[in-house]
């Protein structure tokens, strides 16, 4: 056992010569293997750090987060919603009174509008929303204060601009109590949010104006019906107690028979994370098989070259066959050869994902997590690929007759 | 009676080139004995090279026998001659044969690290040492191949050959690749060698190499035509320490 021990070692020795005294040809050959599982580990990186920049934007709307949408949810027949909403502010506000599991609710209504400040202006977007928006979102003004009970029951031109807006409409930071036009109306800035930052999809939550949604339907809009209804749930274990209540409230008031399409749907916030996980799911499963190419064509590559290897040394080989060296030796010593490539590649690999990972972080401002369990999973993929590949060519090395390779030339 | 190290009876290896079938060996019958210095002559295409894979246990015969120190080898395995090749048999090639980039000690290593054996690094490196020694290439031993002269990588070539102590040394036109002065002093070496007790077979196809040994056996057609004792023996041992003993330490198991 010891002995055999041994002479493992001594034939692993062997091969890695063989890496050194050809480092040009042995970086090439490594590098497929470099790039592949460079790419694995960068793309896990970056994957599992934007999930968790998704699930951190999520859970931010907060466990207890419900949205109701006007129109049907996909069902039999054909039925989509065709942007005829029939959800009023009374229903907001029947749901408010009847719903003991329910908290708070906003009724939101959507707008997109230049925005002018003196010589300034903005494009952006605006919400019209009632005094339950910040409670829900839990986004408090950092200056100023959000608009009253009182602004929206009687449609006041006030609004509260978030970071973003005010500090392109305003970079002397003095925007609140300042007027300005949006439609041509004016509206007095009563606040301005606290800074949020961008969630994954890009958006930056900042960019945007808050308004009472009763102002916004007069004045900006001109809608009648609510785009969308945002609600709280008095707690997280009563989300689906409060769907409940709620469907059963509109159902009432629509008149709509309890077996019947209800005209609106409802998601909660553990339902949009399961969707949002899906899909990021999809997307990494996609980069994974982009990787896992790669990989594969690394392992050709290590294929290819131990392939020119064994026919250079074919002398060499039978000198070794001459002397002693059994047809496993001669397999180990190449299948060592083509594992050590492929394993010094994978660790540059590695390096390298997690450098160009950093790289990322650093210009991109995007989120990464380097997690071991990739680390070690492509790692052992390089060994693999490094067996799979390279005992072809070593068992065609093993195979060699040793007078034929003496002679060869 | 001295130990038989060659044994051979009946010894034939036919080739089968498509249809045809050619005859290189014919029944060749050979005995050599233990600290013999046989030299096998023939020309190009008289079954000398089939004689010396077959006696190399790099290729079996189609049918007789061969007992090399002993043991039946005519019907072994690949990697079974593997085990004998290192064991029992010492090559010297033409054209030295040593890895390139490699340095000479590790060069006379080798055959150690493919052997059952077992030995520490430090017995194997000392073990080369002493081989190079015997072959007068002492410090030298860290040059490598391409750093040696000719006669300097033949000498690293019979060291490789000497370390594992086999029961015979088989040296396949060692002086081919080698000027006439530098081939007097390599076999002036195999001279030294055999008269330390070493058996050594000579394959040459020039007459004046094959006067260095002891004994000639002329092979044509498959046959050996003419087995006798050389009488006019050239023995040079220029630039060569007297015979060295071979090494204390027991090589074989």
């Amino acid at each position: 056992m010891k002995s055999s021990l041994l002479r493992i070692s001594n034939i692993t020795f062997v091969g890695l010569r063989a890496i050194a005294r050809n480092k040009m040809r042995s970086f090439l050959t490594a590098l497929g293997i470099i790039i592949g599982v460079g790419c694995v580990i960068a793309v896990v990186a970056i994957g599992n750090g934007a999930t968790k920049s998704v699930e951190a934007t999520i859970n931010s709307l907060g466990t207890n987060y419900i949205m109701l949408f006007p129109g049907a949810a996909t069902s039999s027949g054909a039925r989509m919603f065709t942007g005829n909403s029939t959800l009023t502010a009374d229903d907001a506000d029947a749901i408010k009174a009847e719903c003991p599991a329910v908290a708070y609710v906003a009724p939101t209504v959507r707008a997109t509008a230049q925005i002018v400040a003196g010589e300034l202006n903005w494009g952006t977007s605006i919400q019209g929303v009632s005094v339950d928006y910040p409670l829900i979102r839990s986004w408090n003004v950092s200056d100023g204060t959000f608009f009253t009970d009182q602004d929206v029951k009687s449609a006041s031109k006030v609004c509260v601009l978030g970071t973003t807006v005010a500090d392109n409409l305003f970079p002397d930071g003095q925007a609140v109590g300042q007027i300005v036009r949006i439609k041509n109306v004016p509206f007095k800035v009563d606040g301005v949010l606290e800074k949020k930052g961008g969630n994954m999809m890009g958006q930056d939550q900042d960019d945007t104006v808050i308004a009472p949604y009763t102002t916004v339907m007069k004045r900006l809009s001109g809608k009648t019906k609510i785009d969308m209804l945002q609600i709280s749930a008095v707690s997280a274990d009563q989300v689906q107690e409060a769907m409940n209540e709620i469907d059963g409230v509109l159902r009432q008031r629509h008149r709509i028979p309890p077996k019947g399409d209800p005209d609106f749907q409802m998601r909660s916030q553990e339902e949009i994370a399961q969707a949002q996980t899906q899909q990021t799911g999809i997307l990494r499963m996609l980069l994974l098989c982009i990787a896992g190419i790669s990989l594969l064509v690394g392992g050709i590559g290590i294929m290819n070259i131990m392939l020119v290897s064994v026919t250079e040394r074919t002398r060499e080989i039978g000198i070794r066959m001459a002397i002693g060296a059994k047809g496993r030796h001669v397999l180990l010593q190449f299948l060592f050869e083509a594992v050590t490539l492929a394993i010094v590649g994978g660790a540059l690999g590695i390096a390298a994902g997690i450098g160009a990972s950093l790289a990322v972080k650093y210009f991109l401002q995007w989120p990464i997590v380097v997690t071991p369990t990739s680390v070690a999973l492509s790692f052992g993929v390089a060994a693999f690929v490094g067996i799979f590949f390279g005992y072809y060519p070593a068992r065609k090395a093993a195979k060699l007759d040793p007078i034929d390779a003496l002679r060869y030339e | 009676m001295p130990k038989k190290v060659i044994e051979i009876h009946g010894l034939t290896k036919i080739y089968t080139m498509g249809e045809v079938e050619v005859r290189a060996l014919a029944g060749v019958d050979l005995l050599v004995d233990e600290g013999e210095f046989l030299a096998v002559m023939g020309p190009s295409g008289s079954g000398k090279s089939t004689l010396m894979n077959i006696l190399g246990c790099l290729d079996r015969p189609t049918a007789g026998t061969y007992l090399l120190d002993g043991v039946d080898v005519s019907k072994l395995n690949r990697d079974e001659r593997a085990v004998i090749r290192n064991a029992k048999i010492g090559f010297v090639f033409q054209s030295f044969n040593l890895l390139s980039r490699t340095s000479a000690a590790e060069n006379v290593e080798l055959p150690l690290i493919y052997g059952d054996l077992g030995w520490s690094r430090q017995k194997r490196r000392k073990a080369a040492m002493e081989a190079l020694r015997r072959v007068g290439l002492q410090g030298r031993e860290h040059s490598h191949s391409s750093q040696l002269s000719g006669g300097q990588q033949q000498r690293v070539a019979i060291a490789r050959a000497l370390v594992t102590e086999p029961a015979m040394l088989l040296a396949d036109e060692p002086t081919g690749n080698l000027d006439s002065r530098t081939s007097e002093e390599i076999m002036g070496i195999f001279q030294s060698l055999n008269e330390g007790g070493k058996t050594v077979v000579l394959i040459t196809h020039e007459p004046d190499i094959a006067q260095h040994a002891r004994r000639v056996v002329t092979v044509r057609d498959g046959l050996i035509q003419h087995d006798e004792k050389v009488q006019q023996r050239r023995v040079d041992t220029r630039g060569i320490a007297p015979p060295v003993p071979p090494v204390a330490a027991e090589a074989t198991p």
